[in-house]
């Protein structure tokens, strides 16, 4: 058996120039996916990147894998063709906020809900890149951009809430320049069988720079950003000196060691319990951002699901015969 | 003579060449039901035949209402037919809304047979009728006979413990017993359909049989009728036959297809009036390899089928109209990546919803020119209900040698229509040769084959061979991102010039009638019928016409110029407002006139004998 497949990041990298503008948070996604893509221990020519339109759209020309760069939204709909007739390739999507959550939202929505197992990348940077700076489904209220001067009125969707509602059953949030955390989120969406997504904020430096900053400058993200961990209490702060606990049903931030709080009373982060994860996805401002595994659950997969059908529907009728297909039915013979 | 069972008074019979019947009632007295079962029982009888389905939008309008009535049409006949008849011999009207809504169309003097149980003062007023047509003499100019159907069905099911609902809907098989015995049609066709369908319901299936049976018996012992009916047997070529609709033979044709190329097949499709049965046909062939999807929308659809051909399958997505309306971006997609896609058009009246239920061939100019940019895709239309099965076989096979997605056009009524079949020998049935690139040794995306120009066919998961597509602009032979100016009008040219290349695999075009003459009829697509009746009417008239019908619309076949020269006039019968003449004219510079007709209903024979003669006179 040679199931180990060596292959370096390297392997991963087409001969293509990377064209997205400097300084742009797409490059420390690529580096990343092109880190952990080796270590997954699969034959690139078995892995495919499919992506709708947009600036993050781009990267599968930059994968030297199988990759189909399609068009606006449908990433998730030709992702699921090909992940239905072709179970033993890994498929990934490469999307955007725009490009997932308004034009493609209802591919969105229903790749998640079939349960197809590819693994969404989607990059949310709230603005439109690759058209020049409008405002996306994504971008807070008020916001001003070129289509928006007087400002957005339109509310922004929450990418987590509507994957979640789709039932996704794994859901993450990441950051473009958090390589650590980015890759380890990635290896997990590898192992999840289903579909997965992960948000990863991502800055557009041009459009809209520094949306994400208070979460990824070294001197507030410790404040600014709660680390998910399954099984461990939700701790933040500088000195972890913070966390969340659940006043009822309502979460709260408190100070551990401050009015006789201790670690036992925080909440124990569980990305199997769907109210936690929801609330989870919906803090306020008052509130860190927290990332990592927000849902992480087992259910039946749609292309093991078609294959079940199709087994049993073969066993009982055997394989398809054209003979038989074409006289079924009444028939009658003129002499 | 021919000797009557002892046990039937005897009843003159009276042969006929050919009848057309047409049933109507409310679109829940399964009217659709009572004229296919005849239809097998025609079909099994040695007749020729053809139907036509004509239900409404509604799938359940108001009961008793105009809105709400359903028909089914059929013409038998001793000699070969092209239609469901022009104008009915016969009207079988279940209730006062059926009665006004088609009376019209029946022939002076042909038979009416109504159902007076169903002519109570209510059923009559919301018909609108002021007074019983039955009784103020309207009614006089045809042979009127009353039946009440609906009290001796009651009678046969009293005591059978089925609910007054269950009673009402068994109507229907006492009309078909009564008309089986009319007109001589075997009873066990539609006794064995019976007992298949209502295997779980023995009640039910006892009930029908017990209705059908009365039917008939009602015909062989009340004196209304004269007479019975015979139209003989037709001269049919000798073989096995079945009944088929369009949209049976397309799902056939598709399985058939993907069978004969060893490929995986996959329809991605959403739900739509009239294509939605070839889904659920397709849905019941698992074991044949086919993987159907019934997608979130129809961009959903045709991009799940794009994803599929990507992957190494063939990609299908069956739809009508305003659903290809929605799917040409990436249908342009498929052209631009040279991804083999068969997308189904069964078209409707449109534009827009349009009229979801009749028949239109308004998509033409949609299928061949309307997506953004130069995007050329092989157009191929189904001629008769049988034909589905060849067209889509031959799309299969144009989508698959040239890389390209194909369009094939049905329409609403051969979709739905039905006719006698001769089963086609499995070995008669062309081999769909399909490559696979594996060597990675000079490998470029875009390098073609010299004689049609496709690309390789690369599944992912081919070691070597990774690569990626999309629907940028590509160079030329290493398929990366471009975009030259000069590389991008050497792509479109050879893109189209691929497309203009399968008319190199043509046959030479069939004509009917001479190759020279004073007019040319060209026709495309489900007119094919009614072009055929009435341009042997015509010849018999001694008009020097022929009549030549399109398989493929795009690219037009390279003979048709010179076919087109050797007459004096071209008529081109449509069911739009003028698409293939106008293609014609600009292409050949021939002065084709256009007969068009846009009423979600097909021509009658007759209405096009008069209308080419008006053209030609």
């Amino acid at each position: 058996m040679s199931d180990v497949v060596k292959l370096t990041r390297k392997d991963f990298q087409s001969d293509q120039e990377v064209r997205w503008c400097p300084g742009c948070g797409d490059y420390a996604i690529l580096a990343s996916v092109q880190k952990v893509m080796p270590e997954l221990g699969i034959p690139k020519e078995n892995i495919v990147f499919v992506s709708g339109i947009g600036c993050s759209s781009r990267f599968p020309y930059y994968m030297n894998t199988y990759g189909f760069h399609t068009i606006h939204g449908r990433a998730p709909a030709i992702a699921t063709g090909l992940k239905t007739t072709r179970p033993d390739l890994q498929v990934w999507v490469v999307t955007g906020d725009g490009d997932s959550l308004s034009i493609g939202g209802n591919h969105f929505l229903h790749v998640l809900r079939r349960n197809v197992d590819v693994k969404i990348l989607l990059f949310n940077n709230r603005i439109y890149g690759l058209t020049k700076g409008q405002y996306s489904p994504a971008s807070e209220l008020g916001k001003k951009t070129k289509s928006t001067p007087f400002g957005s009125i339109d509310a922004p969707l929450n990418p987590l809430h509507v994957a979640l509602g789709a039932n996704a059953s794994f859901v993450a949030r990441s950051l473009d320049v958090d390589p650590q955390h980015l890759q380890g989120v990635l290896h997990r969406m590898a192992q999840h069988k289903g579909s997965a997504v992960v948000e990863i904020y991502q800055n557009c430096n041009v459009f809209n720079d520094g949306a994400f900053d208070a979460l990824t400058d070294k001197a507030t993200k410790a404040e600014t950003t709660v680390r998910l961990v399954h099984g461990k209490p939700v701790v933040f702060g500088a000195k972890n000196d913070k966390g969340i606990r659940l006043n009822g049903l309502s979460p709260e931030v408190v100070k551990l060691g401050e009015n006789g709080v201790t670690e036992a009373d925080l909440l124990v982060w569980d990305e199997t319990n769907p109210a936690l994860s929801f609330m989870m996805a919906g803090l306020g401002p008052e509130f860190p951002v927290p990332l990592g595994v927000f849902r992480a659950v087992n259910r039946p997969v749609h292309h093991e699901l078609e294959l079940a059908q199709h087994n049993t529907v073969l066993q009982s009728r055997g394989e398809g015969d054209i003979e038989k297909l074409l006289n079924a039915g009444e028939t009658w013979t003129v002499e | 003579m021919e000797s009557q069972p002892t046990n039937v008074p005897h009843r003159p019979r009276q042969e006929l060449e050919h009848v057309t019947i047409r049933f109507a009632g409310d679109s829940g007295d399964g009217m659709q039901l009572t004229g296919s079962e005849f239809t097998r029982a025609t079909a099994v009888a040695g007749n020729d035949l053809r139907t036509f389905p004509d239900f409404p939008a509604e799938i359940r309008a108001p009961a008793g209402t105009l809105p709400g009535v359903s028909g089914f049409q059929l013409q038998f006949a001793h000699h070969p037919v092209y239609t469901p008849g022009d104008v009915p011999d016969v009207l079988v009207a279940m209730n006062p809304a059926a009665l006004k809504a088609n009376v019209k169309d029946l022939r002076v003097g042909g038979l009416l047979i109504v159902n007076t149980g169903a002519f109570t003062d209510q059923n009559l007023s919301k018909a609108g009728f002021p007074a019983n047509p039955l009784t103020d003499g309207s009614l006089e100019k045809y042979q009127l006979v009353q039946v009440d159907i609906t009290k001796p069905t009651e009678t046969a099911l009293h005591g059978s413990g089925l609910s007054t609902r269950e009673i009402s809907r068994a109507k229907n098989m006492f009309a078909l017993g009564l008309m089986l015995w009319l007109y001589q049609r075997p009873m066990e066709p539609a006794l064995n359909n019976i007992r298949t369908k209502f295997a779980n319901k023995p009640d039910i299936a006892h009930a029908n049989e017990k209705v059908l049976l009365a039917g008939h018996a009602y015909g062989e012992t009340a004196e209304l009728f004269a007479n019975t009916y015979v139209v003989k047997k037709a001269e049919i070529a000798p073989g096995k036959y079945r009944n088929v609709s369009g949209n049976q033979a397309l799902a056939m044709g598709l399985l058939t297809a993907t069978k004969l190329s060893g490929l995986k097949g996959f329809l991605g499709s959403y739900p739509i009036t009239p294509a939605s049965d070839i889904l659920h046909e397709l849905s019941r062939h698992k074991h044949f390899g086919f993987t159907t999807f019934q997608a979130e929308d129809e961009i959903a659809a045709v991009c799940a089928a794009i994803g599929a051909a990507f992957g190494g399958s063939l990609g299908v997505t069956t739809s009508s109209g305003p659903g290809i309306a929605l799917k040409q971006e990436a249908i342009g997609l498929a052209i631009m990546t040279e991804l083999p896609v068969v997308i189904v058009n069964v078209q409707r009246g449109g534009p827009s919803t349009g009229l979801p239920t009749k028949t239109e061939q308004a998509d033409l100019f949609q299928a061949i020119y309307g997506r953004n940019g130069e995007a050329p895709v092989p157009v191929i239309a189904a001629a008769t209900p049988s034909d589905c099965f060849f067209a889509a076989i031959e799309a299969v096979q144009i989508a698959l040698k040239y890389m390209t997605p194909v369009m094939l056009l049905s329409d609403g009524y051969i979709a739905n229509g039905q006719e006698p079949w001769k089963i086609p020998a499995v070995s008669s049935l062309p081999k769909i040769e399909v490559k696979f690139r594996t060597n990675p040794e000079g490998f470029q995306v875009y390098a073609r084959d010299e004689k049609t120009l496709a690309r390789a066919w690369v599944k992912p998961g081919t070691p070597g061979l990774e690569h990626r597509i999309g629907g940028i602009e590509k160079d030329f032979v290493t398929g990366a991102v471009s975009y030259a100016p000069e590389n991008h009008e050497r792509m479109v040219k050879i893109r189209a010039e691929k497309v203009a290349r399968v008319a190199q695999d043509y046959a030479p075009l069939k004509v009917n009638g001479e190759r020279t003459g004073d007019v040319l009829v060209v026709g495309w697509g489900s007119t094919h019928g009614a072009i055929t009746g009435a341009v042997e009417q015509l010849r018999a008239k001694g008009r020097r016409i022929s009549h030549v019908h399109l398989r493929n619309l795009n690219p037009l076949p390279n003979d048709l110029g010179d076919l087109l020269k050797g007459f004096g006039k071209v008529v081109v019968p449509e069911l739009n407002l003028g698409q293939l003449v106008q293609i014609l004219r600009s292409k050949y510079l021939v002065d084709a006139k256009g007969i068009n007709k846009v009423q979600g209903k097909p021509f009658t024979v007759s209405e096009l004998v008069a209308r080419i003669e008006e053209a030609i006179a």
